[in-house]
């Protein structure tokens, strides 16, 4: 049923530290290693090893020049299904392949319902979905549902792939939808920010803001390493030893 | 965005055919247009075949056209499921009619019902065309108010057109149409010109700062994640017509306002059958224009998520 759940249970959605994230690409590869074999099975590849290589991936790390007063600064931005709360992506499917649940707030697509139209592509402000040629249906990201309530993994793992892989917790997950979760805190204190919320989609994911440029850097770099004084005896018979 | 021809076939050839129906079914339960077998056999062909070729090419469209059955399901929520029920409904009355015209070689009592229903049907599909594309707030182009009245005066625009060349073949050419015609075209005229001015004056208030929520200054893109191009910059990064704008501006003009009208002005003055080759002429001309029409309509629209890509 593609209308939306008048009110789910859980927001259950990703946080994204901008400030923290280095570009690794760790949490590109290992959302491609676990859902090619997971939920939305295969995320196929076209020509993978060729001149022209194309295939599905639900999360995509781009690299921006952010230019303010305070100077220029590399952000790298992960970009991936925000699990909006009104998703378009959702009510324009003809077939009912699309859906949010109510339980979560997981936005999900049933691959043997999609027909491939496409449109929730089009609806989809963030290029969230990417269309499988090779099996002729929409795909996206599942927030890993095939392992955050996965009772055979450790405790630990039951986080989203990307998540678990990100090197400097630059990933977040958690219910945010509950105010007194670790992540929600964590959203108001850093003033976690929606994107394009100009647009009306009300996005469960927030992004928080690279932190403001410090004055406690060292305004001068450390002086250059001196060179060695030409020295006698023992030192200076080694000096001239090593240099030669 | 992409423009896939099936979807530019479809939306211009079911345009055409459901503009051609309502006419047809309004104009002959009215008594306009007289109940003759061929006549009716070659129009209620022509607009039930571009209807069936249209939704047939954007079943093409689909990457799983087997289950196409599945978007019937989705009216309560979505436009495109409201279309496809809506055209499936318009065949109900619009086979009524046709079967009334055609076999019992009547269009007056239930068969002008069964016509004016076919006509509603009619409008209705071409409104949930027209909705499909307007309701999409990624694409500042399509979600504006020119869309859907564009979607409608177009197909009553072209409708016309053809109807009038379907008359004139048989000899029956009306000043009253031609008129109608002319009036339908400019209109669609002033209203693409108008979309276009719209267009290119639009301040979107989506920007590379809104989509990275990376406030103040300006945020370019330094890298992609890929070095290829993926199925967002294939599907919604389409550049080429925006290059060519001008040119395809100019030819759009030329083939589905400026030449049909001066074509049906000749009409006026001319005898059968000089009138009907030129009545032909121009809405063979206007359905040209029209498909390129249609391609700079997806061609030209700009999708939020090229700002990702800085461009």
């Amino acid at each position: 049923m593609t209308c939306l759940p008048a009110h789910t249970d859980k927001k259950l959605g990703l946080v994204i530290d901008l400030d923290t994230c280095v570009g690794c690409q760790a949490c590109v590869t290992a959302c491609k290693e676990w859902n090619t074999g997971g939920h939305m099975a295969p995320l196929t590849d076209i020509d993978p090893y060729g001149g022209d290589a194309d295939g599905v991936w639900f999360n995509r790390v781009h690299s921006y020049e952010h230019i303010t007063e305070m100077g220029g600064r590399t952000v790298n931005f992960p970009r991936s299904c925000l699990h909006c709360e009104t998703p378009a992506c959702v009510t324009v499917c003809p077939t009912g392949a699309s859906y949010k649940r109510a339980s979560d707030g997981i936005v999900l697509v049933d691959e043997d319902k999609c027909i491939g139209c496409k449109l929730c592509s089009w609806a989809c402000p963030y290029g969230a979905r990417e269309f499988d040629t090779d099996v002729g249906v929409m795909k996206k990201c599942t927030l890993c549902v095939d392992r955050i309530y996965n009772d055979n993994l450790a405790e630990e793992d039951r986080v989203p792939a990307c998540v678990a892989a990100c090197p400097t917790s630059a990933r977040h997950f958690g219910d945010l939808g509950d105010p007194a979760s670790a992540i929600s805190q964590l959203v108001a204190e850093r003033g976690g920010v929606d994107l394009m919320p100009e647009l009306g989609y009300h996005p469960t994911n927030k992004y928080l803001p690279p932190r403001a440029n410090t004055t406690r850097a060292a305004s001068v770099p450390a002086p250059a390493l001196e060179p060695v004084r030409a020295e006698g005896g023992f030192l200076g018979w080694v000096d001239r030893m090593l240099s030669n | 965005m992409h423009p896939a021809f099936s979807v530019v076939f479809f939306t211009t050839a079911t345009g055409a055919g459901y503009g051609l129906l309502a006419l047809l079914g309004v104009l002959a339960g009215l008594g306009f247009v007289p109940p003759d077998f061929w006549l009716g056999a070659i129009g209620m062909g022509l607009a039930l075949g571009l209807i069936s070729a249209g939704l047939l090419s954007s079943a093409g469209h689909l990457g799983r056209p087997e289950r196409a059955w599945r978007a019937f399901s989705q009216w309560r929520s979505s436009w495109l499921s409201r279309e496809g029920v809506a055209s499936v409904a318009t065949f109900v009355p619009a086979g009524l009619f046709a079967i009334g015209w055609v076999v019992l070689g009547r269009t007056e009592g239930w068969v002008a019902v069964a016509g004016v229903l076919a006509a509603v049907g009619a409008v209705a599909t071409v409104c949930t065309t027209g909705m499909i594309y307007a309701s999409l707030k990624p694409i500042a182009q399509w979600h504006s108010r020119f869309t859907l009245p564009g979607y409608l005066i177009f197909s009553a625009m072209s409708g016309s057109v053809l109807l009038n060349a379907l008359l004139h073949g048989f000899a029956i050419g009306s000043t009253v149409l031609l008129a109608g015609c002319m009036l339908l075209t400019l209109l669609g005229w002033g209203w693409k010109v108008a979309t276009w001015r719209y267009n290119d004056r639009l301040e979107i208030p989506t920007n590379a700062n809104t989509a990275t929520g990376l406030a103040g200054g300006t945020v370019r893109s330094l890298e992609w994640p890929h070095t290829e191009e993926n199925y967002l910059l294939k599907e919604m990064g389409f550049r080429v017509a925006r290059k060519h704008k001008a040119r395809l501006r100019q030819i759009t003009q030329v083939l589905a306002f400026a030449s049909p009208v001066l074509l049906l002005v000749a009409v006026l003055a001319l005898p059968w059958p000089y009138a009907a080759v030129l009545s032909t002429l121009a809405a063979t001309v206007q359905f040209a224009g029209m498909l390129v029409e249609r391609w700079l309509f997806f061609a030209e629209a700009k999708h939020t998520v090229t700002l990702y890509y800085g461009r």
